[in-house]
């Protein structure tokens, strides 16, 4: 029996506001515990939460990112459990009547193929404290700076097939919300955290088998690792001929394993109602035609644009319009090279490379657009070949100089000169007697090699600024 | 419907208060007269009827996303029973 | 001087009669003698309040003064007051001292009023007699063997038994009214979002609203002046600007219609009230007003829909109360849940612990569409009846109370018949509008009250009339003589 997964996602995205969803305290990462902590997010006596119009903002801009449904009215209702990061004993989440109902996302596959997901719902919620299980004499330690931080959360229909698909989703969904700005999208710091819903079923089978929940997967690699993992799982259940329980299982990214958190078992009843210290949401016609207005171009359509405009390849046209920053950084290399063939390359090799290298975000590329636009310049007048180019780039990237400074500086202009060429030419040939003689006897196969060796040698000679093309010519010519 | 002792036990639970075995008799019987008293709703038509929860049928204001509070934490946490490093401490929790 | 009204101590301190100093402490004395026997007072500062007081005296030297600068008012302990424990009745709280002022506190101290202490109340302000306070009882000045009422009964027996001119209450289902029927003083509960919750450690949010407890319309007029207003900090507090209440009160009551529902003139209304508050309707008539019959339906649905709401929001506002970031805390909790379970169980009284689990009960799967949901739309129903009214009244009149007040211990043990005591007060705060008790009488020595209700934000109107009332009147001038063992002296 072939078995097919059927995934939902739900996605938890820290949103980029500077104060939290219910408060004035700042939502800054890393500060001392409990500091940004204020009398409302420590749920003191008779304190009572104002909505954050940004955080509003953002959630519309979602919206109409994936183009859904905008609610005219939403409510915000009381989630009620009781934990120690939760301060009130309620988070303020929307249950009924969430901000944005309905709507569909097309993601890109590697294959260059691209698939609709559907999205249930996005609704604003409130983030809770940490719990520290450092040692304080056998006791946890409560942080509540991260209590009130606002989120929203992007719930996924089960359209969702298998790992590469669910990366591939959160990867588009990561670059929607950069592009947007409503989320700074820092994986590391908790801003995309993600809970996997996972069933299998015999293939072509319309119902959905018995559910897990893989809570709070906070990277790619572990989303893929997470499903794998628990598909296998349900897998050797089911053909075990055994059943799979609906539970909350935990992802344990050291074990590269799930399992279960008999802890949450207990029944929950979250007494979802709405929460009385808030009223509706009630935004207009106006309010979204003017965050439609700020919209920025969003990745799809830019990944269009790219191919009509120059031309580039499905997957070009991913990797750069990947974030809104790089794509920007490749327009302004194209548009002072004037090559979007070779931008692109140059973009996604060298550039991407030292970044990963160094761990450097674009934002903070020590080479500018410009600087390495006006290199390709170089390659494309026949100033440096591609190869010298290469440590021209390395020299820029330390901060030496523009492209043409360090090419005066050290002397790297490509030769060209005829007779230049021709004295190195001949050196070469008296200095290789036993591959001349091979060349004369060899067939076109073999010739064509010799004659990269002597090309190599030459650039050799030339410390690689020798013009390959006239030194090809010139070869061709001498052993006739 | 007349509400029962390990309803009431399963109700203190959600709600985190521990009932003696002494109490739960009469804290059942009591729940029981309220629960019986708030039933006569159940009789009145209220199809169609739009629940209200806010008197005034007001809409929610928005707030300038700005910060505007300090760190408080010393005086906060004065008031604590249990703090550790700037941490409010609480029994182990079990993950 | 501590039978002067909040109007004549303003005007005597800023002519220089006497001064802040002069009146606290005389106030401030009374505490000291008389509150053995009431109890009304659960913390008092002195301290502060002569220093405030000092501060008061200064401001009136230089001119700079409101009509509540240098008067004492007392609060009632559910307001957060910065350094002052604030109770709220309970254990739970009795040892919380608030790092902030509640936003009503913060005007008052803005004024330049002088805060005397915290009244006494029942625990949470679930009560209707004062006697779920942690604290015991406050007790009513006119019987200290019978109750104060609820949950502002400390409120009421301190403005009572002339303790403070002055004081706030809060009102959930009657907590402001009833106690003032009880104790002979006029108490306003404004419409639901006039004055600001934060800071007002909260029941039922939907519900509560804060009001002035004071001897005479004229006064409660003066405190609402402070009182009202947005709190940008409190979402649900509204933007319709508040007004000077204390203007225009001696205008004739010519063209007023005062609407009478027949289902507060029922036969669970006490016959010698029913009597007292007819009376005073026949004057209100003498000076220009019409007397209408009314209905309200759905009234009676108020109290099945209220003991479901204020219970189901009391149940999830209450569980920030964990023994985790201040309060009371269990002793040694062995884990997290013993930690909740005991902490929880020791620090909430009966009462509040009987509520949580209705509450909890009627917000839990499978309950939640029959209980609360069917209580929201009663509640439209119950709001709908009163705006129907209003389309051919003007304000709607009615006792506050089914009668004078009960014994101490006569009603504790019995929940239902507690709750029974608010079946002429709950329809407003469900409907959050605007209502006032003001003394109409005396049955067998002890007082009863008038209550009138208004349109959303009719507060001025509602002052209108009870303060026509009280120039026609004197009910509410009449004192008690003699205050428990002080009778004995």
């Amino acid at each position: 029996m072939q078995l097919e997964p059927v995934i939902g996602l739900e996605v938890h995205l820290q949103l980029a506001t500077r104060s939290k969803i219910f408060s004035g305290s700042a939502t800054r990462f890393g500060a001392e515990p409990n500091t940004q902590a204020s009398a409302v997010d420590l749920a003191m006596p008779g304190m009572l939460p104002v909505l954050n119009g940004y955080a509003v903002a953002c959630a519309v801009k979602f919206g109409l990112g994936i183009g859904a449904q905008i609610s005219r009215r939403s409510v915000f209702d009381r989630k009620n459990y009781f934990y120690p990061d939760l301060p009130k004993g309620y988070q303020i989440s929307q249950f009924d009547a969430p901000i944005v109902g309905r709507g569909n996302f097309e993601i890109s596959m590697q294959d260059g193929s691209t698939r609709s997901i559907g999205i249930t719902r996005a609704h604003l919620e409130e983030d809770a404290g940490k719990s520290l299980h450092e040692d304080f004499h056998g006791q946890t330690g409560i942080d509540l700076n991260r209590a009130g931080t606002p989120l929203l959360e992007i719930v996924s229909e089960p359209d969702i097939r298998n790992a590469a698909e669910a990366v591939a989703y959160l990867r588009a969904l990561h670059s929607l919300v950069t592009y947007l700005g409503i989320s700074d999208g820092n994986m590391a710091e908790g801003s995309m955290r993600c809970d996997i819903n996972i069933s299998l079923r015999p293939m072509g089978n319309a119902t959905l088998g018995t559910r897990t929940e893989i809570k709070n997967v906070n990277s790619f690699r572990f989303v893929e690792k997470a499903i794998h993992h628990e598909v296998e799982r349900q897998a050797d259940i089911i053909e075990g001929g055994g059943n799979v329980v609906q539970e909350t299982r935990l992802y344990d990214a050291d074990r590269d394993e799930t399992r279960s958190m008999r802890s949450k078992e207990v029944a929950n009843d979250y007494r979802y109602f709405p929460e009385p210290d808030l009223l509706p949401v009630v935004i207009d016609e106006a309010y979204i035609e003017a965050i439609r207005g700020e919209l920025p171009e969003l990745p799809t359509e830019k990944r269009h644009r790219f191919r009509e405009q120059y031309g580039l390849s499905n997957y070009d046209a991913n990797v750069l319009s990947d974030t809104r920053a790089l794509g920007d950084y490749f327009e302004t290399v194209v548009a002072t090279c004037q090559s979007p063939k070779i931008s692109a390359n140059w973009v996604q090799v060298e550039l991407l490379r030292q970044l990963n290298r160094d761990d450097t975000a674009i934002e903070h590329c020590p080479v500018s657009a410009g600087q390495l636009g006006g290199l390709i310049l170089r390659i494309l007048d026949n100033t440096i070949s591609g190869k010298i180019a290469k440590q021209v780039f390395e020299a820029m990237w330390k901060g030496q100089g523009s492209a043409d400074e360090i090419i005066e500086q050290r002397g790297l202009k490509q030769v060209s000169d005829g007779d230049q060429l021709e004295t190195m030419v001949d050196a070469v040939i008296a200095a290789n007697a036993t591959q001349v003689a091979q060349f004369i006897v060899a067939n076109e196969d073999k010739r064509k090699k010799l004659i990269g060796f002597f090309v190599g040698q030459v650039m050799k000679l030339s410390k690689g600024q020798a013009n390959p093309q006239i030194v090809n010519t010139l070869l061709a010519q001498k052993l006739k | 419907m007349a509400i029962k002792e390990d309803e009431i036990e399963k109700i203190a639970e959600l709600a985190r208060i521990r009932i003696s075995e002494g109490e739960i008799g009469q804290v059942t019987r009591r729940i029981a007269e309220i629960l019986h008293m708030v039933d006569q709703l159940q009789a009145i038509d209220t199809h169609e009827v739009e629940p209200m929860a806010n008197p005034l049928d007001a809409n929610q204001r928005l707030r300038p996303d700005t910060v505007t509070e300090d760190n408080r934490r010393d005086s906060f946490q004065a008031i604590a029973p249990a703090t550790e490093n700037g941490l409010y401490l609480v029994p182990k929790v079990i993950e | 001087m501590y039978d002067k009204s909040v109007a004549e101590l303003s005007q005597g301190l800023r002519e220089g009669q006497f001064s802040s100093l002069e009146v606290t402490r005389s106030f401030l004395d009374r505490i000291a003698a008389l509150d053995g026997n009431l109890n009304s007072f659960i913390s008092v500062d002195e301290g502060a309040a002569l220093r405030a007081a000092e501060d008061a005296d200064r401001r009136l030297a230089a001119g700079d003064a409101t009509a509540l600068t240098g008067i004492p008012v007392a609060h009632k302990d559910i307001f957060c007051t910065e350094g002052l424990r604030t109770s709220c009745g309970s254990r739970m709280l009795d040892n919380f001292i608030p790092p902030y002022d509640a936003t009503v506190i913060h005007r008052f101290k803005r004024a330049g009023a002088v805060m005397l202490g915290k009244t006494n109340m029942d625990e949470f302000a679930m009560g209707s007699s004062n006697e779920t306070s942690y604290y015991g009882p406050a007790r009513n000045p006119w019987d200290t063997q019978r109750v104060p009422g609820g949950s502002s009964g400390g409120s009421a027996a301190a403005v009572a038994g002339r303790l403070t001119p002055a004081a706030t209450g809060t009102d959930t289902g009657g907590s402001i009214r009833q106690p003032a029927a009880l104790c002979g003083i006029t108490g306003l509960k404004p419409t639901y979002g006039r004055v600001s919750r934060l800071g007002m450690i909260a029941f039922a949010s939907s519900l509560d609203q804060g009001g002035p407890m004071a001897r005479s319309a004229l006064d409660c007029a003066l405190l609402l002046n402070t009182m009202a207003g947005h709190d940008p900090q409190d979402s649900t507090s509204s933007t319709v600007p508040a007004e000077d209440y204390s203007e225009g009160l001696d205008r004739p009551l010519d063209g007023l219609r005062i609407g009478l529902p027949s289902q507060y003139f029922n036969e669970g209304l006490d016959t010698a009230t029913g009597e007292r508050v007819r009376a005073a309707l026949t004057e209100l008539q003498s000076q220009g007003a019409t007397l209408v019959e009314v209905s309200l339906p759905n009234s009676a649905l108020s109290i099945p829909a209220y003991y479901i709401i204020a219970p189901a929001e009391a149940s999830t506002n209450l569980s920030r109360f964990d023994g985790v970031r201040y309060g009371y805390r269990c002793q040694d909790p062995v884990d997290l849940q013993d930690l909740y379970s005991r902490t929880r169980a020791e620090g909430f009284g009966e009462e509040v612990k009987r509520r949580i689990l209705v509450g909890t009960y009627a917000l839990s799967a499978g309950y939640y569409d029959a209980y609360y949901k069917k209580a929201q739309q009663v509640r439209r129903l119950i709001k709908q009846d009163f705006m129907d009214c209003f389309e051919a009244v003007d304000v709607i009149a009615g006792p506050t109370t089914i009668g004078p007040a009960f014994a101490l211990g006569a009603k504790i043990d019995n929940p239902i018949a507690m709750y029974l005591e608010d079946v002429y007060t709950l329809a407003v705060n469900l409907a959050g509008l605007p209502a006032l008790s003001l003394p109409a009488g005396f049955v067998g020595g002890l007082p009863v009250g008038l209550q009138l209700i208004g349109r959303h934000f009719d507060e001025s109107r509602l002052l209108h009339v009870a303060h026509r009332f009280q120039q026609a009147t004197d009910w509410h001038l009449r004192a008690p003589d003699t205050i428990g063992s002080e009778a004995a002296r």
